[in-house]
């Protein structure tokens, strides 16, 4: 292996610039992967994480997920029963502390207790419609980053001012008020509360920030005409990535139906899975096109060589033994190009880091989020190492299974 | 039988192709150890071919070559490798030492592919090997900067190096000078007389005739064996 290693390295070292090539083939396939990697897997963590701030990553809501069956179905087989109104059926979560309670004791996370309505924000004869969701400040710093997202006031705030709101700024700059400004709130049974405006929020995805306005548990249940109703439980846990399977034992233990931030944005999630796809499938080209420098420069060394294997194999060398001697110099070639390739990744990642670029969604000027993972490094490196064994491969396997004999009659 | 160190039985070497023609066409030969052949006979007899066969470098068509009475016919390609890497040494016309390497260095590549001794005891025999040969001086340069006659010698250290039963030499002398061919054909002498065998191509006349054994090979078969000082004509050739 040391003799093949040897030779390998002479046929490298002797052929400095076509060596380099190969390398610089190598090292930018894999620093460009990198860099996509990074900036693709960046964006899609920072837009989850906001996603995730934002949302709950459970709600338990007052709903079932099917109509209830009526006790005649139960009852008898013929029986099928539709477009039953549910009349008398009070709205909200039955005993909410004690199914907080409950929860508390095995979800890893909190939850908190909350009152979701839609309402008409009016001012000044603006009227647009929102949802309206009524929160204990107390709780809620356990179950959302709500209180981080102020822009202006406190979550504290709302217990102060009379009947007080928080408004997502796009929503504030719509209607053109500002912290302190009274807005009127309609409810759906034509019920009025003149509010204060008591805070505002960005929590940097459009649709809450237009649509989403908070206030304390008692206006919101006054808007929706029911006292003492809790119709939603929302909760935060440690591990955002959990959601899906908690909330599934949440439903089975409290019949509720229960919502995972996966599934409520379950048509984002999948265009992520598109957008993965088609980024994998750019990387991996990449990196085999990269390669293509490495099977140029093998095929070159083994037509140059071909004496040379002609003797190696006359004196009684195994044709594979010669072949793994141009299996070692791509190695060679890609190790170093991936080296070189993980330095240039790098710098890459590092210098669009600190690119900032607009967004006009938010409004804001922020640096594009690289995520930096081994892993990027890790694959990259052995996808173009496999791609670079495999590229030599067949050009060496060609020159090596050549008879010594037509050689060495070829050139005496 | 043990003393015989290369026979050829019945050898047929045939290219099969739009024209088949048979390059060697049933040569029966033995050669004993320690036994200096040459192997004479005008361009396209046969002589080449028949000295790949007999140092396993080609395999016959029909017949076969045994090796210190070793069958090889039936080995495969990589087993036949191996008996050419421990029993049998080459020289060609042309030295055809890896340009890349020192001459110490090509001298090693048969004992390192071999990997049955240690590097210091590989490094030591084949400073012995280019020593003997007159090239202690040479063993740090490359090919390119030894002259024809130098380089000749680097592949017969070579050859030597994981001391082979055979020596095989395909007109060794073809590219050489006056001086350097009288410098490489005393020192294949010398090994013959050290108990080596060698079979050695020629055109040279007089080369051939300080060989134990001379065969004269015309259109694949012996057309006459010459042991030295006396003729032995084995058949009639035309022309």
């Amino acid at each position: 292996m040391k003799l093949l290693f040897n030779i390998a390295w002479t046929h490298v070292s002797t052929r400095v610039r076509q060596t380099l090539v190969g390398m610089a083939g190598v090292s930018m396939g894999v620093g460009f992967t990198i860099m996509m990697a990074g900036l693709m897997q960046g964006s899609q963590i920072d837009f989850l994480r906001q996603l995730v701030d934002t949302m709950p990553h459970i709600t338990i809501e007052d709903e079932r997920r099917s109509v209830p069956t009526q006790p005649a179905e139960q009852e008898y087989g013929a029986v099928q029963m539709s477009d039953i109104a549910n009349v008398g059926k009070r709205p909200g979560i039955k005993y909410p502390e004690s199914v907080m309670g409950s929860l508390r004791a095995w979800i890893p996370g909190d939850v908190a207790p909350s009152v979701r309505t839609t309402a008409i924000i009016d001012h000044g004869g603006a009227r647009i419609g929102i949802t309206l969701t009524g929160i204990d400040p107390r709780r809620e710093i356990h179950v959302s980053k709500l209180a981080s997202q102020m822009r202006d006031g406190k979550l504290d705030d709302l217990s102060r001012a009379p009947n007080g709101v928080l408004l997502g700024e796009a929503l504030a700059e719509k209607l053109g008020v500002k912290t302190g400004s009274t807005v009127l709130l309609i409810g759906g049974q034509g019920t009025q509360l003149n509010s204060t405006v008591a805070g505002l929020f960005r929590s940097g995805l459009k649709r809450v920030d237009e649509s989403q306005i908070y206030s304390l548990i008692g206006p919101a249940q006054v808007m929706m005409g029911q006292s003492g109703v809790i119709n939603q439980l929302r909760l935060r846990l440690s591990d955002p990535m959990v959601a899906q399977k908690v909330a599934s034992q949440v439903e089975a233990q409290t019949g509720y139906k229960s919502v995972s931030w996966q599934e409520a944005n379950a048509d984002l999630l999948s265009t992520f899975t598109v957008r993965d796809f088609i980024v994998l499938t750019v990387m991996g080209a990449m990196l085999l096109t990269s390669s293509f420098a490495t099977y140029n420069i093998i095929s070159t060394i083994t037509y140059e060589k071909r004496q040379d294997i002609a003797i190696m194999k006359s004196l009684g060398m195994r044709e594979y033994a010669v072949r793994r001697i141009f299996i070692i110099e791509a190695i060679i070639i890609g190790v170093v190009g991936i080296l070189f390739g993980w330095l240039l990744g790098y710098l890459l990642c590092y210098g669009w880091s600190k690119i900032t670029i607009f967004n006009p969604l938010t409004g804001t000027t922020v640096p594009l989020q690289i995520y930096y993972s081994a892993m990027h490094y890790v694959i990259a490196g052995g996808i173009s190492l496999a791609c670079c064994a495999g590229a030599a491969y067949f050009p060496a396997r060609k020159a090596t299974r050549v008879h010594p004999v037509e050689i060495i009659r070829g050139a005496s | 039988m043990t003393d015989i160190a290369l026979q050829a039985v019945e050898l047929v070497r045939r290219i099969e192709g739009d024209v088949s023609h048979t390059l060697v066409n049933g040569i029966d030969l033995a050669v004993k150890k320690g036994e200096f052949v040459a192997i004479t006979g005008p361009s396209g007899s046969g002589k080449s071919s028949l000295l790949y066969l007999l140092g396993l470098l080609d395999a016959p068509t029909e017949g076969e070559v045994m090796i210190c009475g070793q069958p090889t016919s039936k080995l495969s390609e990589s087993d036949r490798a191996d008996v050419r890497l421990t029993k049998c040494g080459f020289v060609f016309q042309f030295h055809f030492l890896l340009p890349e390497f020192t001459s110490l260095d090509n001298v090693l590549l048969p004992m390192r592919a071999a990997g049955k001794m240690g590097e210091k005891e590989m490094h030591e025999r084949g400073l012995a090997l280019l020593g003997s040969l007159g090239l202690a001086e040479h063993a740090n340069k490359r090919p390119n900067q030894l002259s024809g006659g130098q380089r000749q010698r680097v592949a017969i250290a070579r050859a030597l190096a994981n001391r082979p039963e055979i020596i095989v030499a395909d007109e060794p002398t073809g590219a050489l000078d006056t001086k350097s061919t009288e410098q490489v054909f005393s020192i294949l002498r010398d090994i013959a007389d050290n108990g080596q065998t060698v079979v050695v191509v020629t055109h040279d006349p007089a080369l051939a005739a300080r060989a134990d054994r001379r065969i004269h090979i015309v259109d694949g078969k012996i057309a006459e064996i010459t042991e030295r000082g006396e003729s032995k004509q084995v058949c009639e050739v035309a022309g």
